[in-house]
């Protein structure tokens, strides 16, 4: 009798440091998780967040003589010249075209941008889907290897086809087509064309992914109910790999949109976007607040554009 | 091409009980016009660089102006030292980052898999893609005055700067492989391990660190390529007489330009390639 009550407690002094053990061993992990994550997760805070937060301040503020901001008088100048010039003498406001043109061309350009990249990446997409798997991984091999390589050197390699005496015009004036080398660099055409260029890649991998998913049963029953290619395309594949087709046009649109190195290089400074803005007011007008502002604003945009983007998945997975 | 499965679904359905309709050998993947376009697709992407390079072997000053064939650009360009000193920043700056950002990324990602979610997941998933998700240029210019205060606060000026900045976008570079390689590994080894009373680390040194080296190593290679390509953050952060190559890049095509700089350019796209090569082929899974 006393030997069982003793092995009973026994027992229970056994699971009770079960117990603690396990305890002990969970917050060694959540201690240990933390001690890991902390490195990243200081820098990105620290390098990544922080300065955002930083220019949310200084967009906040009074522009300083050379450059930098006055402490620490907050003022919403900066966020009114966004859309409204002020007045020199009477403080009245005025609409600011200048800066409505800038953000009409980057909006357009990233659009039309964006719906190239449908157009050429919709068709390329597919036909890789719809290949073997051998030729399929190498035309995925090689619609990734430009995403890997300097856009610097990819737009210079767009300046030598479109320059006067670039490769395009040469083409052009040896068939005979144009006797005068067309002005094709510091145009939206040259823009527009880099700006595809660069991020068609973007587009051709989401929707490659949406339409290997692809079941071809269903098209297959589109034929035997009489549709044509066409009808095939409209009303079942495209429905089909619609999210790839959202997803693709967030990943073209939004660095178009806030592009800088291709915008600079191909569009001079006459041709001005949202992105070469942001940089001439750090740069050359040394006006941080605005500067600091136009980022805030064209980060804004792409929230939206995500948000959306996300609203619209959530939608569907719900659905 | 046929595809093998288009062919044995038609083989499946007879085609002859719709006469005159389509023919026997109807593919139903096939889509009229698509295999032109991705054709344009892939010589829209490659057709510029493919000009670039040719031109690095053209034997004259003005590089648009073809006379005839020379290997002479490359050896200038190599001894050039205007580039050698912007290429060695860049490698130094790509290599510093890359290894950091690597460790940093190993460290998170073991945190992150093979371990039951835990709330504020999803959290830290967003924190360490921060960096891709807003816009290269606001991040630029963002960090580009976060360092001008510092640098005037501290009154130390240096590199260090500048790879602080790659580090950061290098992180989300570096996590992904490592994310997925750990994803894919089974956890029976460790677990068989632990049982056999290893201690937490020694299970790590001896499984899990061998088991994850691809991952590391694709890791090491995006986040050294992603730096040595980037633009927009070094245009904007480097300090006066830090040159990179994109920096010494920009300079030249204000100005007249020699096939010298496409000989630059060609080692460079080469370089980028090689690594992506080597890239796909050590974290290819084995089918």
């Amino acid at each position: 009798m006393a030997a069982t009550s003793e092995a009973g407690r026994q027992a229970s002094i056994d699971s009770g440091r079960a117990q603690i053990a396990a305890q002990k061993a969970a917050t060694r992990t959540v201690v240990s998780r933390w001690l890991l994550l902390s490195p990243a997760l200081v820098i990105i805070l620290g390098c990544g967040l922080l300065p955002l937060f930083i220019i949310l301040g200084y967009s906040l503020m009074q522009p300083g003589d050379y450059a930098g901001v006055v402490c620490c008088k907050l003022v919403p100048d900066a966020w009114i010249n966004l859309f409204f010039e002020q007045d020199m003498f009477s403080d009245a406001l005025a609409p600011n075209y200048a800066y409505y043109t800038i953000f009409a061309r980057s909006i357009m350009m990233a659009l039309f941008t964006t719906a190239l990249a449908i157009g050429v990446g919709f068709p390329t997409a597919y036909f890789i889907a719809t290949r073997g798997p051998k030729m399929r991984n190498l035309m995925l091999f090689l619609i990734t290897i430009p995403f890997w390589t300097n856009l610097l050197i990819r737009t210079y390699s767009i300046i030598m086809v479109l320059q006067d005496q670039g490769v395009l015009n040469k083409i052009l004036m040896r068939l005979g087509i144009i006797d005068q080398p067309l002005q094709l660099m510091y145009t939206n055409v040259a823009i527009s064309y880099g700006l595809a260029y660069a991020y068609l890649p973007y587009m051709v991998l989401p929707l490659y992914a949406s339409m290997e998913k692809l079941d071809f049963r269903l098209i297959e029953a589109g034929y035997d109910l009489y549709a044509n290619r066409f009808q095939v395309l409209r009303r079942l594949i495209i429905p089909l790999v619609k999210p790839g087709i959202v997803a693709g046009s967030i990943l073209v649109f939004i660095p178009a949109i806030g592009d800088y190195v291709i915008t600079t290089q191909l569009g001079g400074g006459t041709r001005m976007m949202f992105g070469s803005l942001i940089s001439q007011q750090f740069l050359t007008a040394r006006n941080w607040p605005q500067g600091s502002a136009l980022s805030l604003g064209l980060m804004l945009v792409v929230m939206i554009a995500l948000f959306i983007y996300a609203k619209k998945a959530v939608g569907r997975a719900q659905s | 091409m046929t595809d093998t499965t288009a062919a044995t679904n038609l083989a499946a359905t007879p085609a002859s009980d719709k006469p005159g309709r389509r023919g026997p050998r109807f593919d139903v993947k096939r889509q009229n016009g698509f295999w032109l376009v991705a054709v344009f697709c892939l010589a829209m992407l490659y057709a510029p660089m493919f000009v670039l390079v040719a031109y690095a072997f053209n034997d004259n000053q003005f590089v648009m102006i073809w006379k005839g064939f020379t290997w002479r650009w490359f050896g200038i360009a190599v001894n050039d030292p205007e580039i050698r000193g912007a290429a060695l920043l860049s490698l130094k700056v790509a290599a510093i980052a890359s290894v950091t950002a690597t460790v940093i990324a190993t460290m998170a990602a073991l945190a992150t898999t093979r371990v039951k979610a835990f709330r504020s997941l999803p959290l830290v998933y967003a924190i360490i893609n921060q960096p891709l998700m807003v816009p290269e240029i606001v991040t630029a210019i963002a960090t580009m005055v976060f360092f001008a205060a510092i640098r005037s606060f501290t009154e130390y000026y240096g590199v260090v700067y500048l790879v602080v900045s790659h580090i950061v976008f290098c992180i989300p570079f570096a996590y992904m492989p490592l994310r997925a390689r750990l994803e894919d590994m089974d956890l029976v080894y460790e677990n068989a391990a632990a049982d056999l009373y290893a201690t937490p680390w020694r299970v790590f040194r001896r499984i899990t660190f061998p088991l994850m080296i691809p991952g590391i190593i694709g890791a090491l290679m995006l986040s050294f390529v992603v730096s040595m390509d980037d633009v927009v953050i070094t245009v904007h952060v480097s300090g006066p007489g830090e040159q990179t190559l994109p920096l010494y890049l920009i300079g030249q095509l204000h100005r007249g330009v020699t096939p010298e700089v496409n000989a630059m350019s060609t080692l460079f796209l080469l370089a980028s390639v090689l690594l992506v090569t080597i890239f796909f082929i050590v974290t290819r899974k084995k089918t």
